[in-house]
């Protein structure tokens, strides 16, 4: 499957990848009106984590051995058979944060002030390439081909 | 804010129907121009701290920025120009040398601009590249007198020894920049490029750093006036070595790297204690004499095994005529000329502006005189000063050039918006300094990629505009004046040049 | 070979899942004594307080048997296990054979021997019909208050449930604080915070004495003090056992309180596998075995039983207790050891922890020596799982000890080399 490699050597820390996910997963999909209109403004399921001159963006693994679809009382979380990718199904979930709780990335997030359910990268569904991965404008973000045997 | 009569010299325009307020100027300029309020929630900008680099236009997902230079209008006078007088009010408030960065931007004339090629037509069939093979291979190095060949069973076999040479893919190599005054991104981007594209890039002062010697073959070795990071090593890496005598934005003066700039990494390649200033003298204290110079090319012939070709870089001055014939007499195999518009990453505004001539005139000429005296072949020119397109690389071979340097260019390629100040070590693209949070900025994999493409663009114009006047090789080019044509020239200048008006067969 | 799952809940979801991935055509058959399609457990206490309606009580669509070629017996009970014949007998006579077996059939209530524990109006709070019964009840009596006996996981789910359908609770647990099992004392004061903010009656130290009822249904209760507590109905949320009636003594599978399972989540008799609240299972944080009734663990044994079960080795690196509760929607996570244990070495443990009154945000971790043992948060629980992850990993965190409680801790904190691993994956080991 593919998945989304992080170079932190070339993450500039600029934050254009959450912007751009913000903006992949807003309602409008239109940047300006996404930012300025919309409410509850939509969650970007990536993370830029920043310490000095270190930063690198971080997002679900899409794990093989996934601990959140293990934790997922309702089975919420799934995986999708195509792109091999972990998808939530936000009308499923209940927010009852077990996969906060087991995911050793920190990569979901709670959607508080929007569906109250478990947020996070789903390889931007049905696009060619990931929001991030596209707007990454010094290519720390990279989507490759994984061999089978992934994260953890 | 201390007062100052220094105002602002660019303007930002942000538009706030399309600002997002993202942030993302606020984190990417390293001059900390841009402000964000969180109690008003939107992003103000310090206009005073604006270098004019444009990373945060380039950068905004909304496009909602834009620089002018600033609309302050000084009363119309067309002796004392803004520049000029800022210039006085910044020394008066300094007390210093003002210094700048690039090459010089003052209105000399351009004369590639006044230069116009040639193209077959009907009497001379022009060729097609797409068809026909265009050769723009192009060796560097001393040529022999006569070349003798012997008839033997294996067929025709050389028996003059010939001198090393430099093979090019293309006319054109990357220009002697230091790791110092740009990042080791840069540097490896560079190298990468070079290798790729089957040409050179120059270590300039700053010695070669270690991760760097798998480029070797791709590499020449410079061996400035501080003789920083020169060893054995260094000598034997490298395809060819370089002698520093000059550089076109600031000839007759040395360089100077401050110490803040001089990290752990820089320390060990230039072999020079960590934090301490990195001068290079003017002269190089070992020579004083047009025989010290060939003192210093034998001995590093003798110390590379004469296995390489050794060249001196100068700048063009008033007299570049019997300097290149000296050196060309003390044995060197190359000698790099760098006109006035050649750049730099820290010098002196004064010199930059107003010492050295253009390298179009130093080209013509030093291939003339060398021709005059009979030893145009024992020794291969190398021209740089601000070579702008495929265009000027072709004049410039047209007026006697064998291959040229460029530097500027490269750097425009790696993303450089000629802001002129990489002396503050600020540089937003990541080029022009060594602070870890913007060389990040700088990825070798795009870096290298972006000068690959660069170079493959200028050659096929060149293959395209050599087919054009019915050229299939670009030797046939160089030192071909007939080809030039001047406009707007005067007969002076037209015969400096050696080179015919427009409209004269 | 012939698959038999006894239960139909986590454990038994994760081994079709982890069997199926390996095996796509042996038959398996699911045998459960409820009569639903798989449902997610812990959702009963939503459906009771009418958050969620039953189309949202399945754990698995509703074509997860048919895509996994299941057969399913439901409303079966299994009534006795023979590993010597490797049969199973069924309630109502009937018998099925296997080749391999999973039992995973949970815990059950465990409800003292109070007197009028037998009144109507008395529930246990562990099935979906539970939920639908104490539902039912609460309309036709239209009950106004109940008793809530035992402050742990599922009484404070009840608690909150009960909350919802406008119910004035009253609950007792007999330690000295409530949700004892996964928060300390400050954690579990800052709860009882909330629950008193919500009109709880709380009563620690103590449990009931008595239930006196009146014309056979639940009148008020009286506390083993004395103390008359009014209420409707009551709910004994005391804990669950493992459900273990169905292995008979002679069977050869060794039990302790629960189903003994080794790595590979086999018992003690061959063919015969177990996972989920039913076994005691090993428990790395402790080193020993014993029962960790958690729904991730539950699923993980289920599915690692079952990769064996298909005949592809894997074993099991052992669980630890890990909680995420919302008390009253203040989110909690509570991952390992909860305090650090009195087992005679005091100074090889450390607590670092950081409390706000103000907010009511409190976080705690122990370490032990140089790795991390137990995390807790409450009402800040924002990448917890990255804290479950250095557990999990027992990795060495004296490098970034201190930036461990700051709030930019995340996994830019981690040694390069550690955090390359866990980043790149592509079957990149450590």
């Amino acid at each position: 499957m593919k998945q989304i490699y992080v170079n932190e050597e070339y993450c500039i820390g600029c934050r254009l990848c959450e912007i751009h996910c913000a903006v992949q997963h807003s309602r409008s999909k239109k940047i300006i009106k996404a930012f300025k209109e919309e409410a509850p403004r939509a969650l970007a399921r990536v993370l830029v984590e920043e310490e000095g001159p270190l930063s690198f963006a971080m997002q679900c693994r899409h794990c093989e051995d996934a601990l959140c679809i293990e934790a997922c009382i309702v089975g919420a979380m799934h995986r999708d058979e195509e792109t091999g990718a972990v998808l939530c199904d936000e009308d499923r979930c209940v927010g009852c944060w077990m996969c906060v709780m087991v995911c050793p990335f920190g990569a979901i997030q709670r959607n508080l002030a929007g569906t109250k359910a478990a947020s996070k990268c789903d390889l931007c569904h049905g696009e060619q390439i990931p929001a991030c991965v596209a707007h990454c404008p010094n290519e720390a973000l990279t989507f490759v081909e994984v061999k089978a045997g992934g994260a953890r | 804010m201390t007062f100052t009569m220094l105002t602002p010299e660019f303007r930002i325009e942000r538009d706030q129907e399309r600002c997002i307020a993202c942030q993302v100027c606020v984190r990417q300029c390293a001059n900390d121009v841009h402000v964000y309020d969180a109690d008003e929630d939107w992003v103000y900008s310090d206009y005073a701290r604006c270098v004019g680099c444009h990373r945060c236009v380039t950068l905004c997902p909304t496009g909602a920025l834009t620089i002018r230079e600033s609309p302050l209008d000084f009363r119309s006078n067309a002796n004392w120009t803004a520049p000029r007088i800022r210039g006085i009010y910044k020394q008066a408030e300094t007390g210093g040398i003002l210094l700048t960065g690039m090459g010089c931007d003052q209105p000399y004339p351009i004369y590639f601009d006044h230069l116009l090629l040639n193209a077959s037509q009907v009497t001379n069939p022009s060729i097609d590249p797409l068809r026909e093979p265009m050769e723009l291979r192009t060796y560097i190095g001393r040529k022999p007198d006569r070349v003798e060949v012997a008839q033997g069973d294996g067929g025709v076999q050389l028996k003059t020894r010939i001198a090393p040479q430099l093979m090019l893919e293309t006319p054109i190599m990357f220009s002697a920049m230091s790791y110092g005054s740009i990042s080791y991104n840069a540097c490896l981007s560079l190298a990468r490029a070079a290798k790729q594209s089957g040409i050179l890039y120059n270590t300039g002062e700053g010695g070669l750093h270690r991760s760097l010697y798998e480029y070797g073959p791709y590499t020449i070795a410079q061996v400035a006036s501080g003789r920083f990071g020169v060893h054995s090593e260094y000598l034997e890496t490298a395809a060819a070595l370089e002698i520093k005598i000059g550089q076109g934005a600031k000839p007759g003066i040395g360089g100077h790297l401050p110490g803040e700039k001089v990290s752990a990494d820089i320390s060990r390649t230039r072999m020079i204690p960590e934090g301490t200033d990195a001068l290079s003298p003017a002269p190089h204290h070992d020579i004083y004499s047009i025989e010290d110079l060939g003192q210093l090319i034998f001995a590093l012939k003798e110390a590379t095994n004469y296995e390489k070709p050794v060249g001196v870089k100068i700048a063009a001055v008033h007299n570049i005529a019997p300097i290149a014939s000296g050196i060309t007499r003390a044995g060197a195999d190359y000698i790099a000329i760098d006109g006035i518009r050649g750049g730099t990453g820290a010098a002196p505004t004064i010199i930059r502006d107003n010492v050295g001539i253009p390298i179009e005139l130093a080209i013509a000429a030093v291939d003339m005189r060398l021709r005059q005296e009979g030893i145009r072949n024992q020794i291969s020119l190398i021209g740089a000063g601000s070579v702008r397109n495929s265009a000027d690389v072709m004049k410039l071979i047209a007026l006697g050039a064998d291959a040229v340097y460029i530097g500027t260019s490269a750097l425009v390629a790696l993303g450089c918006h000629l802001c002129q100040k990489c002396y503050t070590g600020k540089c937003n693209w990541g080029i022009a300094t060594q602070d870890p949070y913007l060389t990040k900025r700088l990825n070798p994999n795009i870096g290298s990629r972006r000068l690959a493409n660069l170079i493959r663009a200028w050659s096929l114009e060149i293959k395209e505009m050599l087919g054009g006047m019915g050229i299939n090789a670009i030797e046939s080019l160089r030192s071909n004046r007939d080809h030039l044509r001047g406009v707007g020239l005067n007969q002076v200048e037209l015969d400096a040049l050696g080179v015919k008006a427009a409209g004269i067969a | 070979m012939r698959h038999v799952i006894v239960g139909n809940s986590a454990a038994a979801i994760g081994c079709v899942e982890g069997l199926r991935r390996y095996d796509k055509d042996s038959p398996i058959t699911i045998i459960s004594d409820e009569p639903h399609h798989t449902y997610s457990r812990p959702m009963i206490s939503y459906l009771l307080g009418g958050l969620v309606d039953e189309s949202r009580m399945a754990y698995r669509p509703r074509d997860f048997y048919e895509k996994h070629k299941v057969e399913t017996l439901l409303g079966v009970e299994v009534t006795r296990v023979s590993p010597r014949e490797r049969v199973i007998f069924l309630a109502g006579g009937g018998s099925m054979a296997y080749d391999r077996l999973l039992i995973a059939t949970g815990g059950k209530p465990f409800v003292p021997p109070v007197p009028g524990a037998n009144l109507k109006g008395v529930f246990t709070f562990v099935k979906w019909d539970e939920a639908r019964q104490i539902a039912r009840y609460i309309d036709e009596h239209q009950a106004k208050s109940a008793l809530v006996i035992g402050a742990g996981l599922i009484g404070l789910k009840t608690i909150e449930a009960l909350l919802a359908r406008g119910i004035k609770v009253t609950v007792v647990e007999l330690a000295d604080r409530i949700l004892s099992t996964i928060f300390d004392p400050t954690a579990a004061r800052l709860a009882e915070i909330i629950l008193r903010r919500e009109g709880v009656e709380l009563r620690t130290k103590t449990t009931v004495g008595e239930i006196i009822g009146r014309g056979g249904r639940v009148d008020h209760a009286v506390l083993r003090d004395g103390e008359r507590v009014n209420c409707d109905m009551v709910v004994f949320a005391i804990g669950v056992r493992p459900n273990t009636g169905l292995v008979p003594t002679d069977s050869g599978i060794q039990i302790e309180r629960g189903i003994r399972v080794d790595a590979h989540m086999r018992t003690t008799a061959p063919g015969v596998y177990a996972a989920g609240d039913c076994v005691e299972a090993y428990d790395m944080l402790a080193d020993s075995y014993h029962q960790l009734a958690i729904w991730p663990l539950a699923y993980r044994q289920g599915n690692i039983a079952g990769t064996n079960m298909a005949g592809v080795e894997r074993a099991y690196e052992g669980g630890f207790p890990m909680n995420s509760i919302s008390v009253c929607d203040v989110p909690t996570i509570s991952v390992g050891l909860v305090e650090p244990p009195d087992d005679g070495d005091p100074a090889r443990y450390e607590v670092l922890d950081d409390y706000d009154r103000e907010t009511l945000t409190y976080k705690k971790l122990i370490l032990r020596g140089h790795r991390l043992v137990g995390a807790l948060f409450f009402n800040d629980i924002d990448r917890a799982g990255i804290y479950t992850g250095l557990i999990r990993d027992q990795a060495d965190i004296t490098q970034f000890k201190d930036h461990l409680l700051s709030g930019s801790f995340g996994l830019i904190s981690l040694p390069k080399d550690y955090r390359k691993h866990l980043v790149t994956g592509s079957g990149i080991e450590v």
